[in-house]
C-alpha cells in the first residue's frame, strides 16, 4: 500500500464527511431556553452541570443511589426541552431519536403522547458518553474489557483508534459498539440472532448465530469481530454463556460489546468505564438523564451533551448511536488516517 | 394424464420417425450410455473424485479449526467462498438463460446445445449452493434461516431465491428430458437393464409423442423458459443486495444488481462454450455441434462481455470522479488488488473481444480458449468485487488482507472438480443431446437455421458427410470440411441442397426445410 495513495483518500473522504457532519452538527443557538443553567439543571454551574463528587467517594455500590438522585433532581428541576426529547424517545421506543441535541424541539405528537404514558416498562435506557478531551489513548479500557470478558487480544469490544485531524494533530478515539437505535447489524441478520433489548442494548445470541457475517458487513463502525479460530483456550465458566455475558465465546459465531448491561443493571459501571484512569468514559441512562464515569463524576446527561457539543459517529449513516463523543480539541471524528 | 382416456394413436410422423437423421442423433446422444467407459473416462472420474474428497477433508479441517484456517480475519470477513457462490450460481444462470432465450426465440440451432447447457446449469447451481456451507461459521445451524427467518435480511431473500431457482433449474432440465427418456427406452431396448428401463419409463411419464403430449410439452417448456429468466435475474439481484444493502463504499452501489446479472450471463455463456467443446470432443459430437454454434454463442459472449465492461466502468466512474470514497477504487486499479483486476481486464475482456472480432481466431479452439479465460477471469473479478470493500478500513487507515490457504484453495478446487464430475456421470445416465428437439429441428435446423451462402454450402457438405464419420473423428478441428463431396462453389449450393436427386448420403432433405 502506498502512502501517497492514502493521503489522497483521506483528505477527500474526510472532506466529504466533514460536510455531511456539519449539516448535523450542533449549533449553540439552537435553543437558548434549554441551556443548562436556565431550566434543566437548576444548579449554579453552567459549564458542566456536573454533580462533582470527590474521587473515591463513589463506590460502585452507591451508583444506583446516585442515578436515582439524578433522576429526582431532573424531575424537581423541571424538564429541559432536550431532555424531553430524549425521554420521549426512550419511553416511546420509537426508532427516530434525537441525534445529538441539534434536533431539539422536533418532538412529534406521538413522542409527546408516549411520554405521557406512565406505563413505559424499562427503567433504564443505557447510553454512553466518551469525552475525547480526556482520552490519552492508554488502552486501559480495552485491557480491562478483555480481561473481564476473557477475550483474546484480537477480540475488541472496545478498541482505541489513533486518529489524526486534518491539521495533522492526533487524538485517540475509543470505539465500543454504538448500540445503534436503528442498528443495521440487526436488520441484516437472517436468523434474528442479533436483537435489541427494551433497554436499548443490541446483543448477539451466540447460540443462534449461523456465522454468516452479514452483520460485520453492515456495521459501519467495525464494532463486530468473529470467532475465527478454535485454537484459543477459553476458561470454563460456572454459568453458561448468555447474550448479556457471552463468556466463553463460541467458535464460528460473531461477537461484540454488550455494554456490560449486566453490570449496569446491577448498579455497576461497565468494565471500560471503571477501567479508564482518565474518566473519559461515562455510562449514561437516557431515562434518568444521568451519566457517571469511572472517577465518580456524575453529570446530568442532557446538559452535559448539550454544553459540550456532543456528536455521534458517522451520523450520516442514520444509525442513531447511543454513544456520544465529546470532541474538545476541534476533532471532527471522521478522518481516516491513523498514526498508530 | 387422464388414465381412463384411450391412449392416443402414435404420431408416426413425429418422434418415432426412424429417419436417417433420427438414427444418427439417437446413436450419438446415447453413446455415453451404451458404450463402455474408456479408461480415460475412469481416470478422469478418479481424479475428479479425489479432488472433491480432498475438498471435503479440507472442510472438515476448517470446521474443526475454525475459519481462520481458510485465511479469513476480521477485515477479510467475506472472501473466497462467497465469491465461489456468486461465480458458480452465476455460470448456472448463464447456462439456463441462454438455453431459455434461444428456445423462446425459436432458434432451432440451439437444439444440440440445450442439454449440455441445462446440465451445466444444474450441476453448477448445486455446487454453487453447496459453497454456502463452508461460507458459514456454523453450517450445522443452517436451518435457523427457516426457523427464525428475519425477513428484513437480504440473506433470507438469497436463501429463498436460490432455493426457488434450483427447483426451477431442475424442472427446466427435466421437461425436455421427458420425451428423450421414452425414446432412449425404445432405442436401447433390451440392452438397457430392467431397473433402468423402469426408472426411465416412470420418468418419461408415458410419453408417446402424440400431438397432445407434444403440445403439453411445448407449452410447459415455454412457460418454464419464461419463468426461469426473471427468476434468475432475481437470484442475482438478491445476491448483489447482500453487498449493496450494506453501507460499505464499493458495495453500496446502485449498479450492483444488473452488474451481477450481466456477470452471471457472461460467465455462463463462456462456460457453455467450454462445456460444449469438452463434450464435443469427448463424445465425438463434431458433426452435431459445429463451429458455427461456437461462433454464435461467442458473439453472444462478446456482447455480454462489452456490457460487463461498461458496467464495471460505470461502477467505478461515479465514485472515482466525485472522489467521495475512492479507497477501494485506487486499491483495485493500482493498489493491492491491481494484479487480479488487470488479469480480469486482459482475460475477461480484451482477449475474448479480440478473439471474437478477428476472423482468424474465431474458431473453436480460439473461442474455447477465450471462454475458459473468461470463466476464470470472472471468478477473479468476483473476488475483486468482494475483497477491496471488505478489507477497507471504515475507521482509521489500516487495510486488511486476505491470504489464501490450502483449505480455501482445496475447497474451491473441489467445487471446480465437482462440476465436470457431475456432468460426466450425468451423461452416462441420460442422453447428451436433446433428441426430441434435434429431431424436430432436423439436420438443417439443428446445425444451421439461417446462414449466409458459404455456411449453407458447408451444411450441405455436412449432411452429405454422414457416412464419413471416421474421417471426421480423426481430424476433429477441421470440423465441417470433411466430406467426400468435392467443394462446391457457394453459389451452386442452394440448388444442390434442394435438389432431391443429389445424393445427400442417406438424408432425406425435404426441400421445404430450407428457407
Ligand atoms: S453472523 Fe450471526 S449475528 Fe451476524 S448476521 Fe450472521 S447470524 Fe446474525
Ligand atoms: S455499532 Fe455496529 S454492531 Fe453495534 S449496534 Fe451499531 S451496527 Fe450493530
Amino acid at each position: 500500500m502506498s502512502t501517497s495513495y492514502n493521503n489522497e483518500t483521506d483528505s477527500t473522504s474526510s472532506e466529504r464527511r466533514t460536510k455531511k457532519y456539519r449539516s448535523f452538527s450542533l449549533s449553540p443557538s439552537v435553543n437558548d431556553e434549554s441551556s443548562c443553567g436556565a431550566s434543566a439543571c437548576g444548579s449554579a454551574e453552567s459549564e458542566s452541570c456536573g454533580i462533582s463528587i470527590p474521587k473515591g467517594e463513589v463506590s460502585r455500590r452507591n451508583l444506583l443511589k446516585l442515578i436515582g438522585k439524578g433522576a429526582a433532581a431532573t424531575v424537581a428541576a423541571g424538564v429541559g426541552v432536550e431532555l424531553l426529547t430524549y425521554r420521549a424517545y426512550a419511553q416511546s421506543g420509537s426508532t427516530t431519536t434525537p441525534n445529538g441535541l441539534g434536533t431539539n424541539g422536533n418532538m412529534t405528537p406521538g413522542m409527546a403522547a408516549a411520554m405521557a404514558d406512565p406505563a413505559a416498562p424499562p427503567d433504564h435506557q443505557w447510553a454512553m458518553v466518551i469525552d475525547l478531551r480526556n482520552c490519552d489513548g492508554c488502552g486501559s479500557c480495552t485491557a480491562a474489557c478483555q480481561k473481564a470478558h476473557y477475550l483474546t487480544p484480537d477480540q475488541t469490544w472496545i478498541k482505541v483508534f489513533s486518529m489524526a485531524n486534518n491539521d495533522g494533530q492526533t487524538y485517540h478515539m475509543p470505539r465500543p459498539c454504538m448500540q445503534c437505535e436503528d442498528p443495521p447489524c440487526l436488520h441484516v441478520c437472517p436468523v434474528e440472532a442479533t436483537f435489541r433489548t427494551d433497554q436499548g442494548v443490541v446483543l448477539v445470541n451466540q447460540d443462534r448465530c449461523i456465522g454468516c457475517r452479514m452483520c460485520m458487513a453492515a456495521c459501519p463502525y467495525e464494532a463486530r469481530y468473529f470467532n475465527w479460530t478454535a485454537d484459543v483456550q477459553y476458561p470454563t465458566t460456572p454459568i453458561p454463556p448468555t447474550p448479556q455475558a457471552p463468556i466463553p465465546q463460541k467458535l464460528g459465531t460473531v461477537g461484540k460489546c454488550t455494554f456490560c448491561v449486566g453490570n449496569l443493571n446491577n448498579g455497576l459501571l461497565s468494565e471500560c468505564a471503571s477501567g479508564c484512569p482518565m474518566g473519559a468514559i461515562y455510562n449514561a441512562d437516557l431515562k434518568t438523564d444521568v451519566a457517571v464515569n469511572g472517577l465518580g463524576s456524575t453529570v446530568k446527561l442532557s446538559t452535559f451533551l448539550y454544553n459540550n457539543d456532543a456528536v455521534t459517529f458517522y451520523p450520516e449513516q442514520n444509525t442513531h448511536p447511543r454513544v456520544w463523543y465529546i470532541v474538545g480539541h476541534g476533532q471532527n471524528l471522521d478522518t481516516n488516517s491513523t498514526t498508530a | 394424464m387422464d388414465k381412463n382416456s384411450p391412449i392416443p394413436p402414435r404420431d408416426d410422423n413425429y418422434s418415432d420417425t426412424e429417419s436417417a437423421w433420427a438414427v444418427d442423433v439417437r446413436e450419438a446422444a446415447t453413446r455415453g450410455m451404451t458404450q463402455k467407459a474408456s479408461r480415460k473416462w475412469w481416470l478422469a472420474i478418479a481424479l475428479l473424485s479425489l479432488m472433491v474428497l480432498a475438498g471435503v477433508y479440507a472442510w472438515y479441517y476448517q470446521l474443526k479449526h475454525g475459519m481462520a484456517s481458510a485465511g479469513y480475519n476480521d477485515q477479510a470477513f467475506w472472501a473466497v467462498y462467497i465469491a465461489d457462490v456468486i461465480a458458480f450460481i452465476g455460470v448456472s444462470y448463464g447456462g439456463a438463460v441462454i438455453s431459455a432465450i434461444l428456445r423462446l426465440t425459436g432458434q432451432s440451432w440451439r437444439a444440440p446445445l440445450t442439454r449440455i447447457a441445462e446440465g451445466m446449469a444444474l450441476a453448477t447451481v448445486i455446487v454453487g449452493a453447496m459453497f454456502i456451507f463452508p461460507h458459514l461459521g456454523r453450517p450445522e445451524r443452517f436451518m435457523n434461516i427457516v426457523y427464525y427467518a428475519n425477513w428484513s435480511s437480504p440473506l433470507v431473500w438469497d436463501f429463498l431465491a436460490i432455493m426457488t431457482y434450483t427447483v426451477a433449474t431442475i424442472i427446466f432440465f427435466y421437461i425436455p428430458l421427458i420425451p428423450d427418456l421414452a425414446i432412449v427406452n425404445r432405442h436401447l431396448g433390451s440392452s438397457n437393464s430392467p431397473m433402468r428401463r423402469k426408472i426411465y419409463s416412470a420418468l418419461s411419464l408415458n410419453w408417446m409423442g402424440n400431438k397432445r403430449q407434444r403440445r403439453l410439452l411445448h407449452g410447459s417448456l415455454t412457460l418454464i423458459s419464461l419463468v426461469i429468466i426473471p427468476l434468475a435475474v432475481s437470484v442475482h439481484s438478491v445476491l448483489s443486495w447482500a453487498f449493496a444493502l450494506t453501507s460499505r463504499p464499493g458495495w453500496a452501489e446502485t449498479v450492483f444488481p444488473p452488474y451481477f446479472v450481466i456477470a452471471a450471463l457472461y460467465s455462463g455463456t463462456a462456460l457453455v462454450i467450454v462445456t460444449a467443446a469438452a463434450f464435443r470432443s469427448g463424445y465425438k459430437l463434431q458433426r452435431f455441434i459445429t463451429q458455427r454454434h461456437f461462433v454464435r454463442i461467442g458473439y453472444l459472449m462478446a456482447a455480454l462481455g462489452l456490457v460487463y465492461l461498461y458496467l464495471t466502468f460505470a461502477d467505478m466512474a461515479t465514485e472515482g470522479y466525485t472522489g467521495i470514497t475512492t479507497g477501494w477504487i485506487t486499491q483495485t486499479i493500482t493498489g493491492r488488488y491491481a494484479i487480479p483486476f488487470w488479469i480480469y481486464v486482459l482475460f475477461g475482456e480484451l482477449i475474448p473481444i479480440v478473439v471474437v472480432a478477428v476472423k482468424k481466431f474465431r474458431n473453436i479452439k480460439g473461442l474455447t480458449f477465450a471462454a475458459g479465460g473468461v470463466v476464470v477471469a470472472l471468478w477473479i473479478k468476483r473476488l475483486v468485487i468482494v475483497l477491496p470493500p471488505a478489507t477497507q478500513p471504515l475507521i482509521g487507515s489500516y487495510w486488511g488482507a486476505y491470504h489464501f490457504t490450502w483449505v480455501s484453495i482445496t475447497i474451491t478446487l473441489a467445487g471446480v472438480a465437482a462440476v465436470p464430475l457431475i456432468l460426466m456421470v450425468m451423461f452416462r445416465l441420460i442422453p447428451i443431446l436433446s433428441i426430441e428437439e434435434m429431431e424436430e429441428a432436423g439436420p438443417i435446423g439443428s446445425i444451421e437455421q439461417i446462414s449466409d451462402k458459404t455456411e449453407k454450402y458447408q451444411d450441405t457438405l455436412l449432411a452429405g458427410g454422414r457416412n464419413l464419420e471416421h474421417v471426421k473423428q480423426k481430424t476433429p478441428s477441421a470440423g465441417l470440411q470433411m466430406s467426400g463431396v468435392d467443394p462446391i462453389s457457394p453459389q451452386t449450393t442452394p440448388a444442390l441442397a434442394v435438389n432431391p436427386n443429389v445424393n445427400t448420403g442417406g438424408f432425406s432433405i425435404n426441400p421445404g426445410e430450407i428457407r
